[in-house]
C-alpha cells in the first residue's frame, strides 16, 4: 500500500443513498482471481447501456467529470455485500477518497484496508459539496488532508473528519494491517496454548 | 465480588482476545472457525504466497464452492458441468489453494458441498461460543448457535488464513426484542424483515443485535439462521440467539459435534453463554410477533418491505429528500407506483433458496403449500437447496417428487439465483418473488425486478402466478 500525501482534487457528486455493493460492482464481475482491472467494472449497471456504450447521462461519463479523483455520495455508501472488489473497482478508476454522511461497516473496513478514504461528512457538508458542483460541475475541487483529519472545501472553510487512530497511522504510513497482526504472534501462541481448537475440520471432503 | 453482569456478546468477546484494545490499535480477536468460499478468497491466498506466509490454522478452516457454481443436472459421469471458463478457473484456483495450504474442500459435485452457511451448520462446525468469519456478509447466520459471526473482506481473509486473528474494535449491542406469537403462515422471514423495514438498512451499523423474547425461543434452529442471516441487512454486521435445549439438541450428533463426556461438558459451557439479568445492551428496539403478517418487499433494498396485505408507500410518507428521491428511483426500477397494492402483481420467476431459506424445513414449507397443487404455467420455478445434503434430505423425503409433480425445477445445491453468478438468472425487466436476502438493483440478473418474501409467500405464488397472500392458499 502506498503512503498517504495531502492532496487537492475535483470532485463527482451521486447523490443517491444506499449506494450498495452490487452497484458499485454487479456480482458477475466477481469471477476473477485478481484485484487489477476491475475500474472499467465500476458502477457497470449504471455506467454502461445494454449494447456496452457509455450512458452519457450518467455522471462520471461525462466530459466535465473525467479525472475526478473524489466521490460524494448519498447517505449509507457501501452497503451489502462484503466484497472487497468495491474498493478495488473505486480505486481502479480512480477515485482516492469516497465522502458520504454513513457508510456500511464492512465497506469502510475494506475501504481503509487498501487506503481509498471512506471520509464521513456532515449534512450540512454534504448539502454544500453538492451545490457547489452543481454551480460548477467537475471544476470545483476539495483539499484531504489526512494527518490533520481535515477537508477543505470549495469555499475555503475546514471541516474536521473522524478517523480510527490505528486506521490513520496505516493508511498515513502505508502499513498494512497483516504485518501487525503478524508481529502480535507471542500474544498469539500464549492465547492459543491456553484455549484447545474448538473444532477441528481435518478429514473432511 | 461476583462478576458484573454481562451481555451474551460480551462473553464471546471477551473469550477471545488475543490483545486487548488500546487507545491506538484495535482489539487482536482469535477466530475458531474460518469458512472460505471461491470469489472472496483468491486474492487472499495471492498475498500468502507472495509473503511466504502459510495458513496457520488449516484444521480450523474449511473450504466449499457455492458462489459461481452451477445448479444445472449432473451428466451421464455424474458430473456438473461448469460451462464459464472464468468461473471454472476460479474454481480451479480454490482448489489449487487448498492443496497447497491443506484446507479441506466441499468441491463440486461432491456429498457435502453446498452454500457457506449451510455447510457450517450441518457438519456441527457452528457451535455456541464460537468466533466464526467468512468473506461473506451473511456469515451473521451462523450467529443463530450464539456464536459471534459476521462477514469480513478479502484482505480479512488474508489476516485470517495467516494468523487465525482479526483487528477489531468493539461494536455496540442491540437487543431485538420481539415477543409475542406468530400466526399460521406467517413465519422467520417475516419477523426479520418487519425488523429491517422498522430499523432501515442502516439502523443496526456498529452494533451486534441480539434477538430476545418469546417468539424467537419458540423458533426452531432453521429459523433462527434466516433471521441472523438477515443481520447484515438491518447493517449490524452480527446476530445472536442465546444457545437453548433447541441449538444443543440440533447440534448433537452432527459429525463434528463433541462427542462423548465431552458433549456434556460442552452443553454445561453453552448454557452458560446468556445475557446475564441486570446486563445493559446500548440499545434497545422491539416487535410484536401477534400482529405481523407475511412481508414482502416492493424496492430495491431489503428494508423497503410491507405487510403483503399493505401498499406500497408514497412520497408523503417519506421523512426527507433523500428518502423520497429512494423511494423514487426504486419505484421507477421496480415499474410500480406509490400507494399500490402488490397482490395479483404477476410474477415471471419464484426462486426458493439461498442461505436464507434454503434448508430441510424451508423446502419442506414450501413443499406443503406444492403437495398435489401444479405451478402456473407461466412462471418459472426454481427449487435450489443449500447443500447436497439438504437435497439428499429432500429427495429422501419425497419433496423432489413434490415439486418436480407441481412443475418446478429441482436443482443442484448453490448460491444460484440468489446472487446470479451462475447463468441462473433473471431476465432484464422480469419479476421475481425470492427467497433469498437481497433486492438490490440487478441483483438476480441485470434488469430483474426482487421481491423478497418467505418459502411460503413463494410457493403460494408461484401456484397463482401472481405475489399472493399465503393464508389465502386453501
Ligand atoms: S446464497 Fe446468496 S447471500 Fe447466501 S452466501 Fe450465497 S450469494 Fe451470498
Amino acid at each position: 500500500m502506498e503512503s498517504f500525501k495531502p492532496y487537492t482534487a475535483r470532485y463527482a457528486v451521486l447523490p443517491v443513498e444506499n449506494i450498495d455493493t452490487d452497484q458499485i460492482i454487479p456480482a458477475r464481475f466477481l469471477k476473477t482471481t485478481s484485484k487489477v482491472g476491475l475500474g472499467q467494472n465500476l458502477f457497470s449497471d449504471w455506467r454502461y447501456n445494454d449494447d456496452g456504450t457509455d450512458n452519457p447521462s450518467f455522471t462520471i461519463n461525462k466530459p466535465e467529470y473525467q479525472g475526478v479523483e473524489v466521490l460524494v455520495a448519498g447517505n449509507n455508501f457501501g452497503c451489502g455485500s462484503s466484497r472487497e472488489h468495491a474498493p478495488w473497482a473505486l480505486q481502479g478508476f480512480g477515485f482516492k477518497a469516497v465522502l458520504s454522511t454513513y457508510f456500511a461497516d464492512i465497506f469502510r473496513n475494506n475501504s481503509l484496508k487498501n487506503g481509498l478514504l471512506p471520509i464521513i461528512i456532515s449534512e450540512e457538508t454534504y448539502q454544500k459539496l453538492v451545490a457547489s458542483d452543481a454551480e460548477a460541475a467537475g471544476e470545483v475541487e476539495i483539499s484531504v488532508d489526512l494527518a490533520s483529519q481535515t477537508l477543505t472545501l470549495p469555499d475555503g472553510e475546514k471541516v474536521h473528519f473522524p478517523i480510527e487512530p490505528f486506521a490513520k497511522y496505516c493508511v498515513i504510513n502505508g502499513v498494512d494491517q497483516l504485518g501487525f497482526l503478524v508481529s502480535a504472534d507471542d500474544d498469539l501462541t500464549t492465547y492459543e496454548s491456553a484455549h484447545a481448537p474448538r473444532v477441528n475440520t481435518a478429514g473432511l471432503l | 465480588m461476583t462478576a458484573a453482569p454481562q451481555t451474551l456478546f460480551e462473553k464471546i468477546w471477551n473469550r477471545h482476545i488475543v490483545r486487548p484494545e488500546s487507545s491506538e490499535t484495535p482489539a487482536v480477536l482469535y477466530v475458531d472457525l474460518h469458512l472460505v468460499h471461491e470469489v472472496t478468497s483468491p486474492q487472499a491466498f495471492t498475498e500468502l504466497r507472495e509473503r511466504g506466509l502459510r495458513v496457520r490454522r488449516p484444521g480450523q478452516t474449511v473450504a466449499t464452492m457455492d458462489h459461481s457454481t452451477p445448479t444445472t443436472p449432473r451428466g451421464k459421469d455424474g458430473i456438473i458441468p461448469v460451462l464459464d471458463a472464468q468461473a471454472q478457473a476460479q474454481l480451479t484456483q480454490l482448489e489449487i489453494n487448498c492443496r497447497d495450504f491443506g484446507i479441506p474442500l466441499f468441491a463440486l459435485g461432491t456429498e457435502n458441498q453446498g452454500i457457506v452457511h449451510v455447510i457450517g451448520p450441518e457438519q456441527g462446525l457452528t457451535q455456541p461460543g464460537m468466533t466464526i468469519v467468512c468473506g461473506d456478509s451473511h456469515t451473521s447466520t451462523h450467529g443463530a448457535f450464539g456464536a459471534l459471526a459476521f462477514g469480513i473482506g478479502t484482505s480479512e481473509v488474508g489476516h485470517v488464513l495467516a494468523t487465525q486473528c482479526l483487528l477489531q474494535s468493539r461494536p455496540k449491542t442491540m437487543e431485538v426484542r420481539i415477543n409475542g406469537s406468530l400466526k399460521p403462515g406467517v413465519g422467520a422471514k417475516d419477523i426479520i424483515l418487519a425488523i429491517i423495514a422498522q430499523i432501515g438498512i442502516g439502523g443496526g451499523t456498529g452494533y451486534v443485535f441480539e434477538y430476545t423474547g418469546s417468539a424467537i425461543r419458540s423458533l426452531s434452529m432453521e429459523e433462527r439462521m434466516t433471521i441472523c442471516n438477515m443481520s447484515i441487512e438491518g447493517g449490524a454486521r452480527a446476530g445472536l440467539i442465546a444457545p437453548d435445549q433447541v441449538t444443543f439438541d440440533y447440534i448433537k450428533n452432527k459429525p463434528r459435534a463433541p462427542k462423548g463426556a465431552a458433549w456434556d461438558i460442552a452443553v454445561a459451557d453453552w448454557a452458560t453463554l446468556v445475557t446475564d439479568a441486570g446486563a445493559v445492551y446500548d440499545a434497545t428496539i422491539e416487535l410484536n410477533a401477534d400482529t405481523l403478517a407475511p412481508m414482502i418487499t416492493y424496492g430495491t433494498n431489503p428494508g423497503m418491505g410491507i405487510p403483503i396485505t399493505g401498499k406500497i408507500p408514497t412520497q408523503k410518507d417519506m421523512i426527507d429528500e433523500q428518502s423520497k428521491a429512494g423511494l423514487e428511483k426504486a419505484l421507477k426500477y421496480m415499474d410500480l407506483a406509490e400507494g399500490q397494492s402488490l397482490i395479483g402483481k404477476e410474477v415471471d420467476v419464484v426462486f426458493i433458496g439461498s442461505c436464507t431459506n434454503s434448508r430441510i424445513t424451508d423446502l419442506r414449507q414450501a413443499a406443503s403449500l406444492l403437495v398435489g397443487r401444479t405451478v402456473n404455467p407461466k412462471v418459472r420455478v426454481m427449487v435450489v437447496p443449500g447443500s447436497a445434503l439438504v437435497k439428499k434430505q429432500a429427495e429422501a423425503e419425497g419433496l423432489d417428487k413434490i415439486f418436480l409433480a407441481a412443475g418446478a425445477e429441482w436443482r443442484e445445491a448453490g448460491c444460484s439465483m440468489c446472487i446470479a453468478m451462475n447463468g441462473d438468472q433473471l431476465k432484464p425487466g422480469q419479476y421475481a418473488v425470492s427467497t433469498s436476502n437481497r433486492n438490490f438493483e440487478g441483483r438476480q440478473g441485470k434488469g430483474g425486478r426482487t421481491f423478497l418474501a418467505s418459502p411460503l409467500t413463494a410457493a403460494a405464488t408461484a401456484i397463482t402466478g401472481a405475489i399472493c397472500d399465503p393464508r389465502d392458499i386453501r
